[in-house]
């Protein structure tokens, strides 16, 4: 479970987060949506400690993330986190991505990381391109390698950050599928996204996020259909 | 009158030339070494931005990077002399020769570094690792491919340099050529071998040069 409690972060003079309050129980998907600037990225690099918070509190499996006793490295290999940015390792094939974590991390053997790395390039389709480099791929197979290879470290949680906004449009489908089924799995997952079909048809609940805070959270389908508050409604007029 | 090639001289004397060319290469190796070690710890003291390294490192580079070679050597030989401080010819041509390597190769190493993207950092992060294990094998790896053709043109660069050391009675190749046409008169004779000896090396040094990426770097970059 991932608990985050009154959590404020700023940088310097900008307050980005200003008491944000969210528990994600395992096994639910939840998508973050909301306009630019608004804190969705913020909140998940404080999630994996990638960034510090100035007050409140966030539990990850009951551990503090932002303690000075938490050892963070290990912390992450229960985090594993996708980018908007493509940033597969340029200098390694797909299947080497995939595997450098588990053995460098995880002390696997070769053989045993190469294993468990097949296996999640696999999973999201990538079976035809362990000796390719990623340089070579489109920018969707780059994004599903993203996802295996955060996967190969077989992580309770999945943080995923607007993983299709740098897509173009036709590739966008073959990143979302792969997320649906990572969620029919059971995977835990928090998606910040823009694409509102999937918020809505893959998670469980949706967070529409203003200006720092929680404007409105609740079931999927109710946000997006039907949202309460007024700004939700505002912010869901202008995207569709 | 036209001027009869005698080949016979410099053949005999193929030895001292080789024997030269062994010395131009060792001083080479030996400033692009020294050059590389100390080129990292200025790169360093500059992006460290810690006020007094980063001073030191901004001015050697810039006097590196802006005044001739032939001044460097100069003051080396010369310039040192002046205060008492004799150096031999070869540590003078070293001297010089180090001093401007780690001058350009604190850009080359700057900029490599600089080119790697942050998501790298925080991709490497997010999967657990440690920052050592970050540099390690994804940051330098890298950086290593960006930096290497940049290496082999000053390495190139420095090999060429060395033949100043004729202006202090350094024993390299044109150093040794010099001597020995002075001796003989056979002028043009030993200079176009020792060009062509000069091509050879950096021939040799460039094609080794890529040899070795292509072993070293199988991934595009
Ligand atoms: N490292 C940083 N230093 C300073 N300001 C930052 C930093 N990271 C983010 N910000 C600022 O914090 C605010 C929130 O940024 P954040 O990236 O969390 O927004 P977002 O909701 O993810 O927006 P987007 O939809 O554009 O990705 C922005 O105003 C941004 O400029
Ligand atoms: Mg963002």
């Amino acid at each position: 479970m991932i608990s985050v409690q009154n959590v404020h972060k700023s940088f310097g003079d900008l307050e980005v987060l200003k008491g944000v309050s969210l528990d994600v129980p395992n096994g639910e998907v939840v998508s973050v949506i909301g306009g630019s600037g608004s804190g969705k990225s913020t909140l998940l690099y404080c999630i994996n400690a990638i960034e510090s918070i100035n007050s409140g509190k966030i539990l990850v499996n009951d551990i503090d993330v932002h303690s000075k006793a938490t050892n963070k490295d290990k912390l992450r290999q229960k985090l594993g986190m996708v980018f908007q940015q493509f940033n597969a390792f340029p200098h390694m094939t797909v299947l080497e991505n995939a595997a450098l974590a588990p053995r460098i991390v995880k002390k696997m053997s070769r053989d045993e990381a190469m294993e468990i790395a097949k296996k999640e390039l696999e999973h999201v389709g990538l079976g035809d391109k362990f000796d390719v480099y990623p340089t070579r791929m489109s920018g969707g197979q780059q994004q599903r390698l993203a996802i295996a290879r955060a996967l190969a470290m077989k992580p309770d949680f999945m943080l995923l950050d607007e993983v299709t906004s740098a897509l173009d449009p036709e590739l966008v489908g073959e990143v979302l599928e792969t997320l649906r089924l990572l969620a029919e799995e059971g995977m835990t997952m928090i998606c910040v996204t823009h694409e509102m079909g999937f918020a809505r048809d893959v998670s469980d609940r949706v967070a529409y996020f203003h200006q720092g805070v929680i404007a409105e959270i609740g079931e999927a389908r109710q946000v997006i259909n039907e949202p309460q508050n007024e700004l939700t409604q505002k912010f869901l007029s202008k995207v569709r | 009158m036209e001027y009869q090639f005698h080949w016979n001289i410099v053949f005999q004397k193929m030895p001292e030339l080789l024997n030269g060319a062994f010395v131009t290469l060792h001083v080479s190796v030996l400033a692009m070494l020294l050059g590389i070690v100390i080129a990292i710890l200025l790169a360093i003291a500059k992006m460290n931005n810690s006020k007094p390294f980063c001073y030191v490192a901004t001015v050697w580079v810039e006097i590196a990077r802006n005044t001739p070679a032939l001044f460097q050597i100069y003051m080396a030989y010369f310039g040192l002399g002046a205060f008492g401080i004799h150096l031999s010819p070869y540590v003078a041509v070293l001297s010089a020769l180090v001093f401007i390597n780690a001058g350009y190769l604190t850009e080359t190493f700057r900029g490599g570094f600089q080119s790697i993207p942050s998501t790298q950092y925080s991709a490497s992060k997010s999967l657990g690792m440690s920052s050592i294990q970050t540099y390690r094998y994804v940051i330098l790896p890298q950086m290593l491919r960006r930096i290497y053709h940049p290496m082999t043109n000053q390495f190139v660069w420095s090999i060429l340099m060395s033949s100043l050391g004729i202006l202090v009675g350094m024993s390299e190749l044109s150093g040794t050529t010099q001597r020995l046409q002075s001796a003989s008169f056979r002028t043009l004779e030993f200079f176009i071998v020792a060009a062509v000896m000069y091509f050879i090396i950096t021939k040799l040094v460039l094609f080794g040069s890529s040899l070795l990426s292509r072993r070293l770097f199988k991934g595009e970059i």
